[in-house]
C-alpha cells in the first residue's frame, strides 16, 4: 500500500491490532441553528494496547467507560479525534480500495442482543452471506457453499438457512450472528457482550462455541463485557477501563490473583461469589462513576479511591510496567 | 415441620395460567413454598420459568383477563390473599407487601418528581399530608442513602443515575414498612460495583427493619450473597428447594447442578464449560412427565411419563426428581 504523510506504521507484525493513544471526544452543543460547542465528552481518552494473533483480549469496566466506543473506533464506525489503530502495522484510517475491503473482511463483530442485531426481514442465508457479497464478486454457488459451511460450524442445520430470525430461539439467533461474522474468514472478531442477553443455560454453550472457533481458526478476540467471570474465562489478557482510560492491563490469571489498581480490586470484589462462604473481601465503592464531560483532575478514580492522597488529585498517573506484561496506572505502584 | 408457626407467607399449590388463543400456558404450575419472618428467600430460574408471575400472583397483579390464578392458597400473615376483595387488596399492596421491579426507568413515572412518587405511597397508606408527608418522604430517601434528599425530591427520574433511581424504587417499597418485599431482579440493569452497593444496602435495611425478602433472580451469585433459603424453578414448577448452604454444597436436582456448573466461575479457570443441551421448554406445550427430561443427562424411562413428586431429603431440602436417590450419599427418606 502507498504511504501517506501523517500515517503511522509499525514494524512489529505479530501485533494484529495495535491501539496507539486513541482518543474520541464527542462535542456537547447548544442551540439549534447557531450551534456552539459547550464542552467535550471524553469517551475514550488515550488508550494504548495491542492484541496479538490468536489472542483474546478482554475489556472490562462499568457502563459509560468507553468500551463500546473503543470497539466502534476499531470497526471504523467512528473516526478517532486523535491517535490511531494499526492493523498488521498499517493505520486503518488510511486504508483505501482493496486494503480497505480486506480490513472490513478481517475484522468482524458480534453484538449483545441478537434480536436487534439481526434483520427480521432477512432470511438467515441472506443475512449470513451479506458480508461476503459486500466484499467481493463471488458466484452464487460459492456463496451458498460458504453459508452452509459456517452454519454447520456454529451448530445449525442446513435447512435453517431458509428461515427467518423469529423462528429461532435466543441462543440460536446468537449462533446466526456468529456465523455471519465468520463468513468472510476474519482474523479478528469483536465480541460486545456476546452472552449477556441470553438465558443462563445457553451462555455456556455460546462461550464454548466461541472458544472452539478460536482454536480452529486462530481468531483473535476483543471481548467486551461487564461480567468479569465470563471475560476472565475467555481472555488471555484483560484491560480494565475507567472513564475512558485504561487503568490496568495484565494476564487474566495474574489480574485476578494480584490486582494492583484499587479500581480493579473493587471490580473483582464486586463480582458475585460462586459459594455462600466465599463472601470474604468485599470492597464496596462509594459514589458513582463521574461524568466523562467533566472528569476529576489528576487520577480519575481518586474521588472513589480508598488510598487516595493529595498527589492523586493533582498528577494523572500513566500506565507503567510493574511486571512481565502487567501495566498499571496508579501512584501507589511506581 | 416448624415452618407453620413462624412463616409469614405460605404458598400452597399455586397455579397461575394464561388462557390464550394458542392454548393454556401454565406459567406457574402448582408451586408451594414459604417465607419466614425476617429471612430472604431466593427464587431462581431462567427467563420464562414463571418466577416473575409468581411474584405478581402474590400481589394479585397477574395481567387479566388472559392470566388467572386458577388454584392454590396464598396465606399471608394468617389470611388468604386470594379471598380478599379488591379494596382490601389495595390496602395490602405497598403497605404490607411491596415490590421492587427490575428496571427503574420503566417503574418510575418520568413525568413526576421523585418526591411525589415516594409520597404517593405514604399518602395513600399512611393518611398523612403536608409537612409530615414531606418529612416522611425525606426520611425514606435518607434511609436508602440518597445524598441531599431535601433537594433531590424535586428531581425527575431522568436526572438521576441508574443506581440512584433503583434506590428510589427501594425507598418506595420500604416507605410503609412492609413485612414482605418482593424484589424482582432489582440489580439486573445495574453495573457490578453499583450492584454490590445496592445489595449491601438492601441487606442492611432488611436487618434494620426485619422485613422478609423474596428475591427473584437468575443469578446464583446473588443467591450466595443474599439469600437464606432458595427455590429453583423450571417451567413453572419448583424443582428443588433448600437452605442456601445446602444447595451449594449438595445440589440434587440435575437442573440445579447443571445451572450451577454452566457459568464461568471467577476462582477457577476451566477450559470448557459444562452446558445444558437444548432450549428451555415452551410453557404452552409441556411434555407429560418431568419438563426437564429432554435436557436431562440422567433421564430414565419414568421421567418421560410422570412428574416426580417432591422428595424430602434432610432438613428443609426438597427435590422433585425420580433419580434423586442416586445422587445422595446416604439413604433417602421419601416424603409426600
Amino acid at each position: 500500500m502507498a504511504l501517506v504523510a501523517g500515517m503511522y506504521t509499525s514494524t512489529k507484525t505479530e501485533n494484529l491490532i495495535e491501539v496507539r493513544s486513541l482518543k474520541k471526544y464527542f462535542p456537547v452543543t447548544k442551540g439549534l441553528i447557531f450551534t456552539a460547542v459547550t464542552g467535550w465528552i471524553k469517551a475514550v481518552d488515550g488508550l494504548d494496547f495491542t492484541i496479538n494473533k490468536g489472542e483474546s483480549f478482554g475489556l472490562v469496566g462499568e457502563s459509560g467507560c468507553g468500551k463500546t466506543v473503543t470497539s466502534k473506533l476499531i470497526l471504523l464506525l467512528e473516526k478517532p479525534t486523535e491517535g490511531c489503530v494499526l492493523f498488521k502495522g498499517n493505520d486503518i484510517g488510511y486504508l483505501r480500495g482493496n486494503d480497505f475491503s480486506n480490513y472490513r473482511c478481517s475484522v468482524q463483530a458480534v453484538f449483545q442482543d441478537p434480536t436487534s442485531s439481526l434483520n427480521p426481514r432477512m432470511k438467515v442465508a441472506e443475512f449470513v452471506s451479506e458480508p461476503i457479497i459486500a466484499n467481493g464478486q463471488l458466484s452464487k454457488r460459492i456463496i451458498e457453499e460458504r453459508v452452509g459451511e459456517v452454519l454447520s460450524e456454529v451448530g445449525l442445520s442446513q435447512t435453517s438457512s431458509q428461515l427467518y430470525p423469529h423462528e429461532f430461539s435466543g441462543g440460536q439467533r446468537q449462533r446466526i450472528a456468529i456465523a455471519r461474522s465468520l463468513a468472510p474468514r476474519p482474523k479478528f472478531i469483536i465480541l460486545d457482550e456476546p452472552v449477556s442477553a441470553l438465558d443462563i443455560s445457553i451462555r455456556g454453550q455460546i462461550l464454548n462455541l466461541l472458544k472452539k472457533l478460536q482454536e480452529r481458526h486462530g481468531l483473535a478476540y476483543l471481548m467486551i463485557a461487564h461480567d468479569i467471570a465470563a471475560v476472565k474465562h475467555m481472555s488471555t489478557r484483560i484491560g480494565v477501563m475507567y472513564l475512558g482510560k485504561l487503568v490496568e492491563i495484565a494476564e487474566s490469571e495474574e489480574l485476578y490473583s494480584k490486582p494492583l489498581h484499587p479500581y480493579t480490586q473493587a471490580l473483582f470484589s464486586a463480582a458475585l461469589p460462586s459459594h455462600p462462604e466465599a463472601r470474604c473481601r468485599e470492597i464496596v465503592l462509594s459514589g458513582e462513576v463521574p461524568s466523562p464531560l467533566n472528569p476529576p483532575p489528576g487520577c480519575r478514580f481518586h474521588p472513589r479511591c480508598r488510598y487516595s492522597n493529595p498527589l492523586c488529585s493533582e498528577v494523572e498517573p500513566s500506565l507503567k510496567e510493574v511486571g512481565p506484561s502487567h501495566q498499571v496506572a496508579c501512584h501507589l505502584h511506581v | 415441620m416448624e415452618k407453620r408457626i413462624t412463616s409469614l407467607l405460605e404458598v400452597e399449590n399455586l397455579k397461575t395460567y394464561f388462557f390464550t388463543r394458542r392454548g393454556v400456558i401454565k406459567a406457574v404450575d402448582g408451586i408451594s413454598f414459604y417465607v419466614k419472618k425476617g429471612e430472604t428467600m431466593g427464587l431462581v430460574g431462567e427467563s420464562g420459568c414463571g418466577k416473575t408471575i409468581t411474584g405478581l400472583s402474590l400481589l394479585r397483579l397477574v395481567p387479566e383477563p388472559a392470566g388467572r390464578i386458577v388454584e392454590g392458597r396464598i396465606i399471608f400473615e394468617g389470611e388468604d390473599v386470594l379471598k380478599k376483595s379488591p379494596t382490601e387488596m389495595r390496602k395490602i399492596r405497598g403497605s404490607k407487601i411491596s415490590m421492587i421491579l427490575q428496571d427503574s426507568m420503566t417503574s418510575l413515572n418520568p413525568s413526576f418528581r421523585i418526591g411525589d412518587q415516594v409520597g404517593e405511597v405514604i399518602r395513600l397508606h399512611g393518611m398523612v399530608r403536608g409537612r409530615t408527608l414531606l418529612q416522611k418522604v425525606i426520611e425514606a430517601l435518607r434511609l436508602v442513602r440518597i445524598p441531599d434528599a431535601e433537594m433531590r425530591i424535586r428531581d425527575y427520574p431522568h436526572q438521576m443515575s441508574g443506581g440512584m433511581r433503583q434506590r428510589v424504587t427501594g425507598a418506595i417499597a420500604l416507605s410503609c414498612q412492609p413485612s414482605l418485599i418482593i424484589a424482582d431482579e432489582p440489580t439486573t440493569s445495574l453495573d457490578v460495583t453499583i450492584q454490590a452497593q445496592y445489595l449491601r444496602l438492601l441487606k442492611e435495611l432488611q436487618e434494620q427493619t426485619k422485613t422478609s425478602l423474596l428475591f427473584i433472580t437468575h443469578d446464583f451469585g446473588i443467591v450466595a450473597r443474599m439469600c437464606d433459603r432458595v427455590a429453583v424453578m423450571y417451567a413453572g414448577k419448583i424443582v428443588e428447594t433448600a437452605e442456601t448452604r445446602d444447595i451449594f454444597d449438595n445440589p440434587l436436582h440435575p437442573y440445579t447442578r447443571a445451572l450451577m456448573s454452566c457459568l464461568p466461575k471467577i476462582e477457577v479457570q476451566l477450559k470448557i464449560l459444562a452446558t445444558i443441551d437444548g432450549q428451555p421448554p415452551e410453557l404452552g406445550d409441556l411434555p407429560p412427565g418431568c419438563p426437564f427430561a429432554p435436557r436431562c443427562s440422567e433421564v430414565s424411562e419414568k421421567c418421560w411419563r410422570y412428574y416426580p413428586p417432591q422428595t424430602v431429603v434432610g432438613r428443609d431440602h426438597g427435590v422433585s426428581c425420580w433419580n434423586v436417590h442416586q445422587y445422595q450419599n446416604g439413604e433417602s427418606n421419601r416424603g409426600s
